[in-house]
């Protein structure tokens, strides 16, 4: 194998990217028809090895191109330009339930690909690759600046794209596990938007003061946005995952204070009593845990707790009275939340309102509930330990790794494309929002 | 609120879009301006500061689409430092702002941070000096892909750096040298590197110290063989590159060597003036018998006080033993490079071994052909080797041409390299 040793290449372009942009792997001067496994390996900041592959045969010339060729096994099978990240999964013997989440968004995600002769399925570590490569792969690009904002009892982090601006900007609210999660802001600005990743449920206020926050928490975080100077005060929207979600329709609709551009909910609910706390809104759902199903593997299911839809207007944000754009994205599998069944629900409110030209709602197949930036692995369960309790379980997400994957990547780039015709766009995104009025 | 009674193509700022925002020096980039009031005029301008602080930029006039949109790769410019098509014009195209010392020259030195340029475009096509740019990005050229290794040498005999890629190899080598300005450069080996070669920047002498310069040719195939033995090199795929003085040391090499055996030799800006016999000092003295010649500017002109060498020394080459490809500038002011490629092919073709040669000559282009999208530099500061002098060292070229020639060169110098040092055996040419 000395001959093969030296001739065989390994390329990734680009070698630098950021996390939302897509590679090309190619591998060249192998003998013609040989059999080769292309592996990802990474080592996330917890310390956990995270691993992928693919099984490959050249062609006549000696090349495979991952993004043109089949897979025939491994992490991922079919054509899978992205597949090495996709299925990115804990290595053989880690703990389980563990979920890819960077913390660090200043610096990059390093993943080592490397091709191996045959199509091996375990033991990489113990073998000598032919050729290897590292790629990195980023939250930021060059010039986003990141302010941690703790005024006015905020805990949140602020991203701005480099420039003198003024931008557009987007509120960014994570969903039930708390924490400040900084890298789909951080991504946001490197796509031109000020983005504001704010913590609404584990905040230095709620630790301190033992209460959960208001709606004043989200309004000041508004009015924070609104005042920086790089900032367009008329330009700013929400984006919202899972309890994010309802903390972006009650905003939207209810808020005297928030005036919304145009909102984004992803993988969440209208299901909510109105006019009611955020604490109270809480313990509604916490108040129908009997519905928790938990499956043979001992996986908890969430999604029933809000089923089914309420015909009660009191117990649903009002989505016939919003003024804004509304991008959907809902995962037909999701086992966390009625993401689907709310969705048609607010289809037919808003429908009856006669306001459903605001409406886009992207509806995936065999997808679940995280639905994260594209080429994140697919987490189906996980560990969860939900705001308020100290139950650590183990929560099934749901999804299919392929589709979910197209799903992400799909949904992104609509959701970039919805933000930008709403933030960026001129005469005719504020003529759609005037004619509602 | 304020925002909204601002008029509305002033309410957001235009989108500015680099692509790739974090590259390797010799790939290119695509800049798109969009939300731009439609058909107006706007300059895109690049700005560099250097290591050594001085300020670097580079633009071009450009006229917005019926959208409000422009982009530097598919539009022409109509002014700046550049004009017509040209993708890259914001970097090729870069010289110091007005007021800077003059005479420079930008090199990097420290090879593990990238090269930070902000690209930015403003309203209008008068100057923008006094102007907020409407939309800025920050964009980051690397010499050194990720994974790449850097070694200083630490060695006594032979100084310099090696640079390793990513994997376990083995992988062919290359020996990297520049010039008779001396000192010890490392990007072109970390870019080499970065395309998949164990690569040794050397350095044989410090600016100006030529009299301690290393002369004995064994120190020369002393670095060969650090390369050679290398436990992550293949022994027998291990070629040369040089610049100007330095391919000169790669033809001694490669022709009068009884101890190294490259692959393939690379020599851009060539000549062939030295044989083993005569010390790199000693060549230089030849050199210095003529007086040497200025232009208008003061600057100095080498290349007519070696060309008489050339008919001296030119036998050696019969001996070469491996193919080479010679990249010459037909406006180079410092050597008679394509004086010497001719030389050279004449001698080869006296004893059948022309086709060993592969020559690519381009016009208008001068002496410093460098990695492509660095700026050109027709005449710049040199300290002269012998006297410890500082010149103006006239080099050549027009800004267009050359850096045409230096993108085309360095495709062929890698696929040159590839060829020879990657490819199956059978693909080479025997002797």
């Amino acid at each position: 194998m000395d001959r093969t040793q030296c001739c065989v290449q390994l390329s990734v372009q680009p070698s630098r990217a950021l996390v939302d942009e897509r590679f090309v792997i190619l591998v060249e001067k192998a003998p013609p028809g040989f059999q080769l496994s292309v592996r990802a390996l990474h080592q996330c900041e917890d310390g956990h090895s995270w691993e992928a592959f693919g099984h490959y045969i050249s062609d006549a010339t000696g090349t495979v191109n991952v993004s043109q060729d089949l897979s025939l096994g491994g992490t991922y099978s079919g054509v899978e330009a992205m597949g090495l990240l996709c299925s990115l999964r804990p290595v053989p013997g880690s703990k389980p339930g563990l979920r890819m989440r960077k913390k660090d968004v200043q610096a990059p995600m390093m993943v080592t690909i490397s091709v191996y002769q045959g199509h091996q399925v375990e033991g990489f570590v113990d073998q000598v690759p032919l050729a290897s490569v590292v790629v990195e792969r980023w939250y930021v690009a060059p010039g986003v600046r990141r302010i941690p904002i703790t005024d006015h009892g905020l805990t949140g982090t602020l991203f701005l794209p480099p420039g003198p601006g003024p931008f557009p900007a987007v509120l960014d609210l994570w969903g039930g596990g708390g924490q400040l999660v900084e890298y789909r802001a951080a991504l946001l600005a490197s796509h031109g938007f000020a983005a504001l990743a704010l913590d609404y449920l584990t905040a230095k206020v709620i630790r301190e003061t033992g209460k959960m926050v208001e709606d004043q928490y989200f309004e000041t975080a508004y009015k924070e946005l609104q005042k920086h100077p790089q900032i367009v005060s008329s330009r700013i929207a929400m984006i919202g995952l899972s309890f994010g979600t309802t903390m972006t329709l009650k905003m939207a609709i209810y808020s005297k204070v928030v005036k919304l551009r145009c909102a984004v909910c992803i993988s969440g609910s209208h299901v909510q009593p109105i006019e009611k706390s955020v604490e109270e809104i809480l313990s509604s759902f916490n108040d129908r845990a009997d519905k928790t199903r938990i499956n043979e593997e001992n996986q908890v299911i969430w999604r029933d707790l809000l089923l089914p839809i309420p015909t009660d207007p009191s117990l649903k944000a009002d989505v016939g009275s919003l003024q804004c754009p509304l991008l959907l994205v809902v995962g037909e599998d999701d086992q966390n939340w009625p993401t689907k069944e709310s969705a048609e629900d607010i289809q037919e409110m808003m429908e009856r309102a006669g306001n459903s030209h605001l409406l886009t709602v992207l509806s995936y197949p065999d997808t679940g509930h995280l639905i994260e930036p594209p080429y994140s692995s697919h987490t189906r369960t996980s560990n969860f330990k939900p705001v308020g309790t100290n139950q650590k379980v183990t929560v099934l997400w749901g999804g299919q790794m392929a589709a979910h994957a197209r799903a992400q990547e799909d949904a992104w780039k609509k959701m970039l494309a919805f933000l930008r015709e709403n933030l960026y766009g001129g005469r005719k995104a504020s003529a759609a929002t005037q004619s509602n009025l | 609120m304020l925002a909204s009674t601002m008029p509305l193509q002033r309410s957001v700022a235009p989108i500015l879009c680099v692509q790739p925002s974090r590259a390797l020096v010799d790939e290119k980039f695509t800049v798109l301006v969009k939300n731009l009031p439609p058909g107006g005029p706007f300059t895109v301008r690049s700005l560099h500061l250097s290591e050594d602080n001085d300020y670097w930029e580079a633009y071009g006039h450009y006229v917005s689409n019926h959208q409000g949109e422009l982009s530097v790769w598919d539009d022409l410019s109509f002014g700046g430092t550049y004009t017509g098509r040209e993708p890259m014009g914001l970097l090729s195209s870069m010289r110091p702002i007005p007021g800077s010392r003059p005479g420079l020259r930008l090199r990097k030195k420290d090879v593990t941070t990238p090269m930070l340029v902000t690209i930015s475009v403003y309203c209008g096509h008068e100057d923008y000096r006094d102007q907020t740019p409407l939309a800025s990005v920050l964009t980051e050229r690397w010499h050194m892909a990720p994974g790449v290794q850097r070694f200083p040498l630490q060695e006594n005999t032979v100084r310099g750096t090696l640079f390793i890629p990513p994997g376990p190899g083995p992988f062919p080598g290359i020996l990297d040298m520049w010039g008779g300005g001396g000192g010890l450069l490392e990007y072109r080996a970390a870019l080499l590197a970065s395309h998949g070669y164990v690569c040794l920047a050397l350095e044989y002498f410090k600016p100006g110290e030529m009299t301690s310069a290393n002369q004995e040719f064994s120190y020369f195939e002393t670095a060969f063989n650090v390369i050679k033995d290398h436990p992550q090199v293949k022994t027998d795929r291990v070629g040369i590159l040089g610049l100007s003085l330095g391919s000169a040391v790669t033809l001694n090499l490669a022709t009068e060597s009884s101890v190294v055996e490259p692959r393939c030799i690379v020599c851009v800006s060539p000549n062939n003036v030295f044989s083993q016999q005569t010390s790199i000092v000693g060549a230089f003295g030849d050199i210095f018998r003529f007086p040497v010649k200025h232009d208008e500017n003061n600057c100095e002109i080498w290349r007519e006080m070696i060309l008489p060498l050339l008919k001296d020394s030119s036998r050696k080459v019969k001996k070469l033993r491996c193919p080479m490809l010679c990249i010459s500038g037909c406006d180079d002011q410092n050597w008679p490079a394509v004086e010497s490629v001719d030389d050279v092919m004449e001698t080869l073709r006296a004893v059948g071994k022309d086709h060993l040669l592969t020559r690519a000559d381009y016009p208008d282009a001068g002496h410093l052909i460098e990695p492509p999208f660095t700026p050109h530099f027709r005449a710049t500061n040199f300290i002269r080797g012998s006297t410890m002098e500082k010149v103006v060292m006239l080099w050549g070229g027009q800004t267009k041409p050359h850096s045409e020639a230096q993108e085309d060169s360095w495709r062929k110098i890698l696929s040159f390299l590839q060829h020879n040092l990657y490819g199956n055996d059978h693909a080479r040419s025997r002797l």
